[in-house]
C-alpha cells in the first residue's frame, strides 16, 4: 500500500510539472481527486487494508490528499497567472491608433447664437416669439413709425412681393403683432429672418435678427443699457462695458447705438475693433410713443424699451469668423466647427 | 455729407483741432465716416523764390534754377519747364518731397540732371493735386506762379489752402437739416457751447418788376414754391473764396449764377433753381404732374417721357425742369443770359425719390429733396442767393418776389411744451433744469422754464422734434450718455420667459438630426425659377407657383422657396466641387405658398426639413436618420414605391404619415447627377413639418415597461421578387395585433429557392398585454400570420 501511495505521488509530481494550460490541468485534477480519480480510488480501498493497518494507512493517504489538494491550488493559481499573461500578450493593441466615434453633426452658428441669446433673455423673462416672414405693408412699416414716404421703404431696401407685402425687413414688425395682443408688462424676443434688397461682401440679401422689447411702467434708458449689459457680458465676455451713442430709428426715440469695448484687446485697440477700443453690435431705443399708440398702449402710463441685433454679426464676432458669406456656403469642413 | 472745416470755421469759432471736434461730433450723433486731411499726398513742399536762372550745359530743354527756400536753403533744381522767370515765387518739392504724379503719389529725391546737380523739383497744380478754383494759375501748363507775397520757405499745404480737413459725415435719416455746412455748423456751435455766426441774408429790393405768374396745380407735392426775378444779371466768374468753396466740396465753378446756385445748396441745404427769364414762354411758371408721355430735355441733353407721377416745372408752354431732379436743356444758364428767376422750392420727398429712381436720374438736388427740405431753409436759401446776387455784383435784386405758400406755419418756430419730470423719468437719470435749457438754447430752441414745464419753440427746420422724447434726446445727447448708468429693469415686474412647447419641439428635431451626423445648413429663401426646370417638375406642379419678388437682386435670386431641394441639391455640388467627398446636411426653413397668385392675401409659411447625404452611407442611412427625425417628432413615416421627377425612379419612396403625405426620399436622378459632374450617389429626403408639428410638441408621456416578457420569432419567407418589405409588414401587423415589431434581418436568392423569387428573413416581435404567452399561442399566431401572407402575398414559409 505504501509504494502505491509514493507510486501515485510520485506520478501526481511528474503530471504536474508537465502541465501547460488550465484544461489539462483540470483533466489531470479529475484524474487524481475527481469521484473517479486514482486517490478516491486509494480511499475506497481501503476496506481491504488489515484493520489494524488502517489507522496508519489511513493516515497517509489522507496525507497524499491533501498534499494533492495544495499542489493543484497552487498549479491553477500559477497557470491561471500564465495564461493571464499569455493572453495580455495576445491581446495587446496600438493605443496610439485612431479611436473611433459617432459623427455628431455641427449646429449653424446662426443657431448656436440664437439658442445662447433665447436662454440669456429666457433668464431675464423675456418671452419667444416668432412672427411671419412676410409681413403686410402696416405691420412692417406703418405700425413702427415709419411713414410712406422715408427712405427705409425705398424699393432699394426692401423687397417686395406685392404692393401690399414685403418680405419683413426688421423683426420688430412682430412685435407690433405681440404688443397688440398683450397687455404691459411685456418682454418678448424675436428671433427671425429678416431680408433687405443688399448683396456685397458685408452684406446679405437675408440675414438673422432677434428683437427685443420691454414695455412697463416706469421702464428707462438706463434700464435698457443695464440689460443689454448683462446680455454682453454674457455673451462676449464679463468684462466688456458698454457705451451708448445717440443714433436713429423711427420706431424708437431716443435711438441708440450700443457698443461694447472690444473683448480682444480689452479696449487697447486692434485690428477687430478698427483700433477705436469699441465694437459696434446693436441698435436700440427707447419705443416710440406713435408705436406703443399703435398698439393701443397708453404711452403716458407705460414707457419701454426695444433692441434689435444681426445674429450673424454677433456670431461673426463670438467665434472670429471673418467672411459672412461663408455662413451661407454651407461646406461642411465649416459646419462641423460649431458644436452645441 | 462733406463739409471742409475752414468753411465751418465761417459760422463757429472752433477752438479745438479737427481730430477732437471728429469726436465731439461722434458723441452727439454724428458720426464721421472720414476725416479727409487734404494735404496728405503732398509732403515737404516749400515755397521758394527763383534767384538766378541760366542754361544748363548738356541740355537744351532743360534749366537750372537757383531757388531760395528760407529755412530750407538754396537749392539748385533743374526743369523743364518754360514759365519760370527770376523772381518767381514757386513751389519747390524737396529731398525726400512727396507730390502727385498722374493721380497717385510720387517721392521726390534729390539727384543729377545730364550731370547736374538737382535738389529737388518745381512743382505745377496738378503735382499738389490742386485746380484753378483751389488756386488761381493752378491750371497753367508748367510750373505753378505763386503770388509775389507768398512768405518764402513756407509750407506750400497752407498757400493753396490744402492745409484744410473735409469731415465725411454720416447723416441719420431724421436729420434732413444737417445735410448742409450750416446745419453742421448749429451742431458744432451747440456742442462746443459757441456762438453760431448766420451768414448773411441781408439784401435790397430794386424797384425793377417783370410780369410773371406762378401756379402750383399740385400742392401736395409742391407745398412751397417762391420764385425771385433778378435782372441785369452779368455772366462771369465767381471771385477765389467761392470758386474754393464748392472746389473743397467738389463741385467745379461754371458762372457765378450757376455757382450762386450750388453755394446754396451746399451752404444751406436748400437746391436751388436759375432759369433764363428770355426761355420762359409767356412768362409763366406752373408746377403740376406731368401729362402721360409728356417729354422733356434736361440740361444733361437727356430725354424723358413722362407720366402724372413725375412733377415738373413748366412755362407757359412746356415742362422746363423736372421738379427737384434737374433743369430742363432749354431754360439754362447760357452766356447771354439777362435776366433770371431764382426758384427756391420744398417738393414732397416721395414724389421726388419715385421721379429720380424711374428715370434713373440722382442730382445732388433729388439727394436733398428725397432726404427732406424744410420750408424754413426754403425761405433762407432765397434770401441768401439774393444777397450773394449782391455781394458778387451780378445783377439787381428787383421786387418780383411770388411765394406760394400751401402751409404758412410750418416755416416758422413751433411752440411745445415739455415736462422736465417726464424727461428724467425716460431717461432714468436727473438731470438739472439749467442744464436742460442751456442744452437746448445752444441747439436755438428758445426756452422758458415753468417749474416743471418747458415752454419751447422748436426751430422751424427741426421737423424731426415732435414730443417730450425728441427733446429728451437733444439733451442727453449733448448732455452726455456717459451720464447714463446701467440699471436691470429697477422697476419692472417680474414676467415668466422661455421657449413655448412648439419652439421646443423644433430643437429636438434638430438635436436628432444632429445625433445622426447631419450638418445644419442655412440657405436664402428664394432661388431661381430655373430650379423648378431643373428639377423637371411637371408644368402644373405646384411648387412652380412660386412667389415672385417684384424687384430682386437678380433672376437667380427672384422666386421664393416653394420646395427646398434645390438649394441642398446647390450645397452638396459645392461640397463635392471643394473636395468633401463624403457628407450630410439638414436644412429647417420655411417654403411660401400662395393662396393665390399675384398675392391677394397673407401667404403661408410652411416649415420643412430637407436632407442630402452623399459619398458615404445610402439610402437606408438616409431612411434610418429619417426615422429618428419622425421618432423625435412622436409620429412613424411609411415609405411607399413611387416616383419624384428628379429622383432615380428605382429608389424613390414618397413619405406617409397616417393618411398624409408628408414628403419624398430617394437617389438624385443619375442623369441630373452627371450635369452637375457629381460622380457619387446623392440622396435627398424633404419632409414637410408642418402637419407632424402638432405631434412633436405634444407632451411626453411615460408607457408602462410590458409585464410579461416579449418573445421573439425568425421567419424565413419565399416570396416572389416583387413583393415588398413594406408589404409583408403590413400584412403581418394587420394579421396579428399582439406583433409589436417587424423587422427585416436577411434578404437570400439562390437557385435552390428558384427563379424569380427571394427569401426574406424576418425577426417577430410578440408583446403580450395581459397575460405572458404560453409557446403554444405564439405558435397559433404565426400560424394565422403565414396563412394571411400566403393568401395576400403568396408567400410560403421556406
Amino acid at each position: 500500500m505504501q509504494q502505491k501511495i509514493d507510486e501515485l505521488r510520485a506520478q501526481m509530481n511528474d503530471s504536474l510539472a508537465k502541465v501547460r494550460d488550465s484544461k489539462a490541468l483540470y483533466e489531470l485534477k479529475m484524474q487524481f481527486l475527481g469521484r473517479a480519480g486514482a486517490i478516491t480510488a486509494l480511499l475506497k480501498s481501503m476496506r481491504d487494508v488489515p484493520a489494524e493497518e488502517r489507522p496508519e494507512v489511513g493516515k497517509k493517504i489522507n496525507e497524499l490528499r491533501n498534499e494533492a489538494e495544495t499542489k493543484f491550488e497552487a498549479a491553477e493559481e500559477e497557470i491561471k497567472q500564465i495564461e493571464l499573461q499569455r493572453r495580455y500578450e495576445k491581446e495587446k493593441i496600438d493605443v496610439t491608433a485612431p479611436g473611433r466615434s459617432a459623427q455628431v453633426g455641427g449646429v449653424h452658428p446662426n443657431t448656436l447664437v440664437k439658442n445662447e441669446l433665447i436662454d440669456i433673455f429666457a433668464g431675464m423673462g423675456f418671452e419667444i416669439f416668432e412672427g411671419p416672414e412676410i409681413e403686410n405693408d402696416y405691420y412692417n412699416f406703418t405700425a413702427l413709425n415709419t411713414p410712406k414716404d422715408h427712405p427705409a421703404r425705398d424699393m432699394q431696401d426692401t423687397f417686395y412681393l406685392s404692393e401690399e407685402y414685403p418680405l419683413r425687413t426688421p423683426t420688430s414688425a412682430g412685435q407690433i403683432r405681440a404688443m397688440e395682443n398683450t397687455k404691459p408688462p411685456i418682454k418678448t424676443l424675436r428671433p427671425g429672418t429678416v431680408f433687405r434688397s443688399d448683396d456685397d461682401a458685408t452684406h446679405s440679401p437675408m440675414f438673422s435678427q432677434m428683437e427685443g422689447l420691454v414695455v412697463d411702467k416706469g421702464i428707462t434708458l438706463c434700464d435698457l443699457q443695464g440689460s443689454l449689459e448683462v446680455f454682453a457680458k454674457k455673451i462676449f465676455s464679463d468684462n466688456v462695458k458698454t457705451r451708448l451713442r445717440p443714433s436713429y430709428f423711427p420706431f424708437t426715440e431716443p435711438s441708440v447705438e450700443v457698443d461694447v469695448s472690444c473683448f480682444e484687446c480689452g479696449g487697447k485697440g486692434c485690428r477687430l475693433c478698427k483700433g477705436t477700443g469699441w465694437i459696434e453690435v446693436l441698435g436700440a431705443g427707447m419705443v416710440n410713443r406713435r408705436v406703443l399708440e399703435n398698439c393701443g398702449i397708453d404711452p403716458d402710463e407705460y414707457t419701454g424699451f426695444a433692441f434689435g441685433m444681426g445674429i450673424e454679426r454677433i456670431a461673426m464676432l463670438k467665434y472670429g469668423i471673418n467672411n459672412m458669406k461663408m455662413l451661407f456656403e454651407n461646406d461642411v469642413r465649416f459646419l462641423k466647427q460649431f458644436k452645441d | 455729407m462733406k463739409v471742409p472745416f475752414s468753411w465751418l470755421k465761417d459760422y463757429v469759432d472752433i477752438d479745438v483741432t479737427a481730430q477732437e471736434l471728429q469726436e465731439k461730433l461722434f458723441s452727439c450723433g454724428f458720426e464721421v465716416e472720414e476725416l479727409i486731411y487734404l494735404g496728405k499726398d503732398v509732403e515737404k513742399v516749400v515755397v521758394g523764390r527763383i534767384e538766378k536762372i541760366y542754361k544748363h550745359p548738356n541740355a537744351d530743354k532743360l534749366q537750372i534754377c537757383v531757388v531760395d527756400c528760407g529755412t530750407h536753403g538754396t537749392l539748385q533744381i533743374c526743369t523743364a519747364a518754360t514759365n519760370v522767370f527770376e523772381g518767381a515765387k514757386v513751389p519747390v518739392a524737396t529731398d525726400g518731397a512727396t507730390v502727385l504724379h498722374e493721380g497717385a503719389t510720387m517721392k521726390i529725391k534729390a539727384g543729377k540732371m545730364r550731370g547736374e546737380d538737382s535738389q529737388g523739383m518745381l512743382c505745377s497744380g496738378e503735382e499738389l493735386g490742386i485746380n484753378e478754383d483751389y488756386y488761381p494759375g493752378a491750371d497753367v501748363y508748367g510750373i505753378l506762379i505763386l503770388a509775389e507775397d507768398t512768405p518764402v520757405g513756407e509750407d506750400v499745404r497752407k498757400v493753396v489752402g490744402l492745409d484744410d480737413y473735409i469731415f465725411d459725415i454720416a447723416v441719420t435719416a431724421n436729420r434732413p437739416d444737417c445735410q448742409s455746412v450750416l446745419g453742421i455748423a448749429r451742431e458744432v456751435a451747440a456742442v462746443l457751447k459757441k456762438p453760431l455766426r448766420l451768414p448773411d441774408f441781408s439784401y435790397t429790393e430794386h424797384p425793377v418788376a417783370a410780369d410773371i405768374q406762378i401756379a402750383v396745380q399740385a400742392p401736395d407735392l409742391c407745398p412751397r414754391y417762391i420764385g425771385h426775378y433778378v435782372s441785369s444779371i452779368r455772366i462771369g466768374q465767381s471771385p477765389a473764396w467761392m470758386r474754393k468753396r464748392l472746389a473743397l466740396c467738389g463741385i467745379r465753378s461754371i458762372s457765378n449764377i450757376v455757382d450762386i446756385t450750388n453755394f446754396v445748396l451746399l451752404e444751406m441745404g436748400q437746391p436751388m433753381h436759375a432759369f433764363d427769364v428770355a426761355d420762359i414762354a409767356g412768362g409763366k411758371i406752373v408746377v403740376r404732374r406731368a401729362a402721360q408721355g409728356e417729354k422733356i430735355v434736361t440740361l444733361d441733353e437727356k430725354e424723358f417721357t413722362l407720366s402724372p407721377n413725375n412733377l415738373v416745372i413748366c412755362d407757359g408752354e412746356k415742362p422746363v425742369a423736372l421738379a427737384g431732379v434737374m433743369g430742363g436743356k432749354n431754360s439754362g444758364i447760357k452766356e447771354g443770359t439777362s435776366a433770371v428767376l431764382f426758384e427756391a422750392a420744398k417738393f414732397a420727398r416721395d414724389s421726388v425719390r419715385k421721379t429720380s429712381r424711374a428715370l434713373g436720374q440722382k442730382t445732388d438736388s433729388s439727394a436733398r429733396f428725397e432726404k427732406g427740405v424744410d420750408e424754413y431753409t426754403t425761405e433762407y436759401g432765397m434770401k441768401r442767393a439774393l444777397h450773394l446776387i449782391e455781394e458778387l455784383d451780378c445783377g439787381v435784386v428787383s421786387s418780383t418776389h411770388i411765394d406760394i405758400d400751401a402751409n404758412p406755419a410750418d416755416s416758422k418756430g413751433r411752440p411745445l411744451t415739455v415736462s422736465v419730470n417726464k424727461i428724467n423719468a425716460l431717461l432714468g437719470i436727473t438731470v438739472p433744469t439749467e442744464e436742460m435749457v442751456s442744452i437746448l438754447e445752444s441747439l436755438q430752441f428758445s426756452v422758458k422754464a415753468e417749474g416743471d414745464a418747458l415752454e419751447l419753440v422748436v426751430p422751424a427746420y427741426r421737423d424731426d422734434v415732435d414730443g417730450y422724447p425728441d427733446i429728451a434726446e437733444e439733451i442727453i445727447r449733448m448732455y452726455g450718455y456717459d451720464h447714463i448708468h446701467p440699471t436691470f429693469l429697477k422697476a419692472a415686474q417680474i414676467t415668466q420667459g422661455g421657449l413655448n412647447d412648439a419652439q421646443k419641439a423644433i430643437g429636438r428635431v434638430k438635436r436628432a438630426l444632429r445625433m445622426q451626423g447631419y450638418h445644419e445648413a442655412v440657405n436664402y429663401s428664394f432661388y431661381s425659377p430655373k430650379s423648378f426646370d431643373f428639377l423637371r417638375l411637371p408644368q402644373d406642379a405646384p411648387e412652380r407657383k412660386a412667389i415672385r419678388i417684384l424687384n430682386p437682386i437678380g433672376e437667380d435670386l427672384s422666386a421664393l422657396r416653394t420646395i427646398l431641394a434645390p438649394s441642398m441639391i446647390e450645397n452638396v455640388v459645392r461640397n463635392v466641387r471643394r473636395g468633401n467627398e463624403s457628407g450630410k446636411l439638414y436644412e429647417y426653413a420655411n417654403v411660401y405658398l400662395a393662396k393665390s397668385l399675384p398675392l391677394t392675401e397673407q401667404p403661408e409659411e410652411r416649415p420643412h426639413i430637407v436632407m442630402g447625404l452623399w459619398g458615404e452611407g445610402d439610402f437606408f442611412d438616409l431612411k434610418g436618420a429619417l426615422d429618428a427625425v419622425a421618432a423625435a417628432c412622436n409620429v412613424r413615416l411609411t415609405y411607399r414605391a413611387d416616383s419624384v421627377s428628379f429622383l432615380h425612379p428605382g429608389a424613390t419612396a414618397r413619405l406617409w404619415c397616417g393618411e398624409k403625405e408628408v414628403g419624398y426620399i430617394g437617389e438624385l436622378a443619375p442623369d441630373i447627377a452627371a450635369d452637375l459632374a457629381i460622380e457619387k450617389k446623392v440622396y435627398l429626403a424633404e419632409l414637410d413639418y408642418a402637419p407632424l408639428a402638432k405631434k412633436a410638441a405634444a407632451p411626453m408621456r411615460f408607457a408602462p415597461l410590458p409585464k410579461f416578457p416579449v418573445v421573439k420569432r425568425d421567419l424565413a419567407l419565399v416570396a416572389d421578387e416583387s413583393v415588398t418589405c413594406g408589404e409583408v409588414e403590413e400584412v403581418i401587423l394587420h394579421a396579428c395585433k399582439a406583433v409589436t415589431e417587424v423587422r427585416l434581418f436577411d434578404v437570400y436568392r439562390s437557385e435552390q429557392i428558384g427563379a424569380g423569387k427571394k427569401s426574406m428573413a424576418f425577426t417577430l416581435t410578440f408583446t403580450p398585454e395581459e397575460k405572458a404567452f404560453t409557446p403554444e399561442g405564439v405558435d397559433k399566431f404565426v400560424k394565422k400570420i403565414l396563412d394571411s401572407l400566403a393568401f395576400r402575398l403568396k408567400i410560403a414559409l421556406r
